[in-house]
């Protein structure tokens, strides 16, 4: 709601990492202290932050050697000196150092007509009027016409300082009204002088070669009383609350990145639960949520139109995706409510690989840099991978309800731009022609380091009452990992639990960002001569990549010896949907035997020879409350 | 809720110690701004901001105009949060 940076991770041990980066040389500190920029912070941390990097201003400056510093110069009516560690760390935020000049307040014309003014001195590259609306249009007198004049004849001089560029904040709607809803026709009105300047300073602003930072339209968002305290005002002369100035620090840190170059270039979406509700491998065309009639459908039909404006004025669209490719591209070519078609994808990478990896393919193949993408995933896994992988890609904290998707990419500004060029419209065709041409190509990433710090558990028990439902609901529905695709009703998996002859699982991942609820079910039929044959072994994908499969089979043979089994059996059986399992036992080191009848194949391990398979998971064995299950975990 | 005046120092220490990045603070009730370094004006206001984003409170101006020193400071935090 842009009242906090509501896109941006919270760190809940923000201090600590804090700590620990001060004592790091400060060159060695550069990518933590723009991690704890990119979080969620407050008033107070970021002050502190901006201390930090103004005790080590040189350091700093130097850090950010991507992108020239910026020399900004206030100008302002009012109190700004609260609002300038926050447009400093905004400005950090997104990798461009700010060297900041405070004008003495109300000094406007005095400072840019004097030549030997502290502005002049200063050598401004960037000048920004942040004029308040009692100034512009509370007193007597007052005109829209003559307020816009008077800013035009600043903004004139201004721009005499060589290279200079300028930036108009708009007025801040805090003037009361005198009539109500056609408070407009009430000339005299300051609230009317007030709506009229900012309806008049777009054009003027155009004509001028200026840039508008738009607080009217953005404290219109949060409500102008978050932004405006008449208590503070009047005591300190701050038109804007302290409490909001990381909000407008990081609105102009927008701008000033965007005036050096830096600015993202291509929105990457994930597709599962982010592009449409549902699996598409699981639920197949008819089963995803998308389109009318359903409140989360709409929700995501809504992401698919924003991200097509985004495109219409520019901004390249990717894919990435956990999924087969046949079953991703499905919905783009074939499902009728489909805002989003595969020629609005510029590159688009379905696959079982982690997706730091897709995401380096993603740039090479559209010769992009990462730092130039945003990637939107509802999957907190996915965006801390890459948030740790990548620290350069733009990873907005999607809500859990899709229908704040939308909101949290906007209010992110991550695509701010300050002009249209014809470039611009024609961007995606020509992306895409380049990614045609491209070869994917294999990169690696530390995805060790990564799972190491994942501090993953894998929680493992029988089946039992409690599990029953979903147990049930995992055999019937899943579709991709599912080595047999054998459907039972709950009688029969109850009728499992009750009988020694069947050795049954279930499994659920718990990593230090949550629960990710029950991902995998065993069964397996003690056969004679010693022999397990595994019956079914199906795992959500959403796990994939985590080496639950590895740790699943320690589990397996584990429980096996202590059966006296000798002998694990696999079977795979093929569908149109679980082509990702086809290897899976032979990955895991089973032998494979005999041929292949109609693609099924059978799979056979010696207990005696099996080595466990190193992991980052921890097993434990214990019942767990599955009940929490019947509502997925995000 | 109602909360004790340890409490409410506690967590005004807690406020002082972040905003002044100093983790020596100890306040008590004759503390004023010519005890610590960097309270100025513009830091007299970040108190007054995070305190009533912590405790949930809002000061009128008059009170503020009054405030004398942290004791001053705790007692109006304790009447409000009686109210």
């Amino acid at each position: 709601m842009l009242r906090d940076l509501s896109w941006l991770p919270l760190k809940t041990d923000w201090n600590a990492h804090f700590q620990a980066a001060k004592q790091k040389p400060f060159a060695e500190a550069t990518a933590d202290l723009l991690a704890l920029a990119n979080s969620r912070i407050d008033l107070i941390g970021t002050q502190k932050l901006d201390k930090y990097l103004q005790q080590n201003a040189d350091a700093a400056r130097d850090s950010l050697s991507s992108a020239r510093p910026v020399r900004l110069a206030i100008l302002s009516s009012c109190t700004t000196t609260h609002l300038i560690p926050s447009i400093r760390v905004g400005a950090f935020r997104r990798g461009v150092w700010a060297d900041i000049y405070e004008a003495p307040y109300s000094m406007m014309t005095q400072e840019l007509a004097n030549p030997a003014s502290g502005l002049h001195q200063f050598k401004p590259d960037v000048v920004l009027f942040s004029l308040d609306a009692n100034y512009v249009a509370g007193s007597a007198g007052a005109t829209a016409q003559s307020a816009i004049d008077d800013m035009r004849r600043l903004w004139k001089m201004a721009k005499e300082i060589p290279g200079c560029t300028v930036i108009q904040q708009t007025l801040l709607p805090v003037l009361p009204r005198v009539a109500g809803s056609n408070e407009h026709r009430f000339f005299n009105s300051p609230n009317a002088i007030l709506s009229a300047v900012n309806s008049a300073l777009r054009s003027a602003a155009e004509e001028d070669g200026v840039h508008l930072l738009a607080i009217d339209e953005y404290s219109s968002r949060a409500g102008v009383a978050a932004w405006h305290d008449p208590t503070l005002w009047l005591r300190a002369k701050q038109e804007i609350h302290p409490g909001i100035a990381h909000i407008y620090g990081d609105l102009l840190g927008r701008l000033l990145a965007t005036l050096r170059g830096k600015s993202y270039k291509c929105l990457v979406l994930d597709l599962d639960n982010t592009v449409w509700g549902g699996v598409i491998g699981d639920d197949g065309l008819d089963g995803i949520v998308l389109g009318q009639g359903n409140a989360v459908g709409e929700a995501h039909v809504a992401l698919q139109r924003y991200a097509k404006r985004l495109a219409e004025r520019g901004i390249i669209l990717a894919v990435c995706s956990k999924n087969d490719e046949a079953n991703a591209r499905l919905p783009f070519e074939r499902h009728p409510d489909m805002v989003l078609r595969s020629g609005d994808i510029a590159c688009f990478i379905a696959n079982w690989q982690d997706k730091a990896t897709n995401l380096r393919t993603i740039a090479k193949t559209l010769n992009i840099g990462l730092d130039s993408l945003v990637f939107a995933d509802d999957n907190p896994f996915e965006r801390n991978l890459i948030r740790q992988e990548l620290p350069m890609v733009a990873v907005p904290e999607l809500p859990e309800d899709a229908a704040l998707y939308v909101d949290a990419i906007s209010d992110g500004g991550f695509f701010e731009a300050l002009t249209l060029t014809s470039e611009d419209l024609a961007r995606t065709q020509q992306y895409q022609a380049n990614a045609e041409r491209e070869r994917m190509k294999d990169t690696t990433t530390d995805l060790a380091g990564y799972l190491g710090s994942l501090q993953m558990e894998l929680h493992w028990s029988p089946f039992d009452s409690v599990g029953l439902s979903r147990i049930t609901q995992l055999i019937n529905k899943s579709n991709q990992f599912n080595l047999t695709t054998r459907r039972y009703t709950e009688a029969e998996v109850a009728a499992m639990m009750d009988n020694p002859g069947y050795l049954t699982l279930q499994l659920r991942l718990t990593d230090r960002f949550g629960d990710n609820g029950m991902i995998a079910v065993i069964i397996g039929r003690v056969q004679p001569g010693a022999t397990l044959d595994l019956d079914t072994w199906l795992m959500s994908c959403r796990v994939l990549g985590r080496q639950v499969e590895e740790a699943t089979l320690n589990l397996i043979v584990a429980c096996a010896q202590s059966l006296d089994i000798r002998h694990v059996r696999g079977t795979y059986l093929p569908t149109a949907k679980n082509g990702m399992v086809k290897d899976h036992y032979g990955r895991l080191g089973f032998q494979q035997v005999s041929g292949e009848v109609d693609g099924n194949s059978r799979w056979l391990l010696e207990v005696g020879e099996y080595a466990p398979a190193t992991t980052f998971i921890k097993t434990v064995e214990g019942a767990i409350d599955y009940r929490r299950d019947l509502q997925p975990a995000n | 809720m109602r909360l004790t005046t340890e409490e409410i120092y506690s967590q005004l220490t807690e406020i002082f110690r972040d905003i002044f990045d100093d983790e020596s603070i100890v306040l008590t009730p004759e503390t004023t701004a010519a005890d610590i370094d960097d309270w100025d004006s513009f830091n007299h206001i970040n108190l007054l901001v995070a305190t009533e984003q912590r405790f949930g409170i809002k000061f009128k101006t008059a009170e503020l105009e009054d405030l004398k020193n942290v004791g001053h400071l705790v007692q109006l935090i304790s009447t409000k949060k009686r109210a």
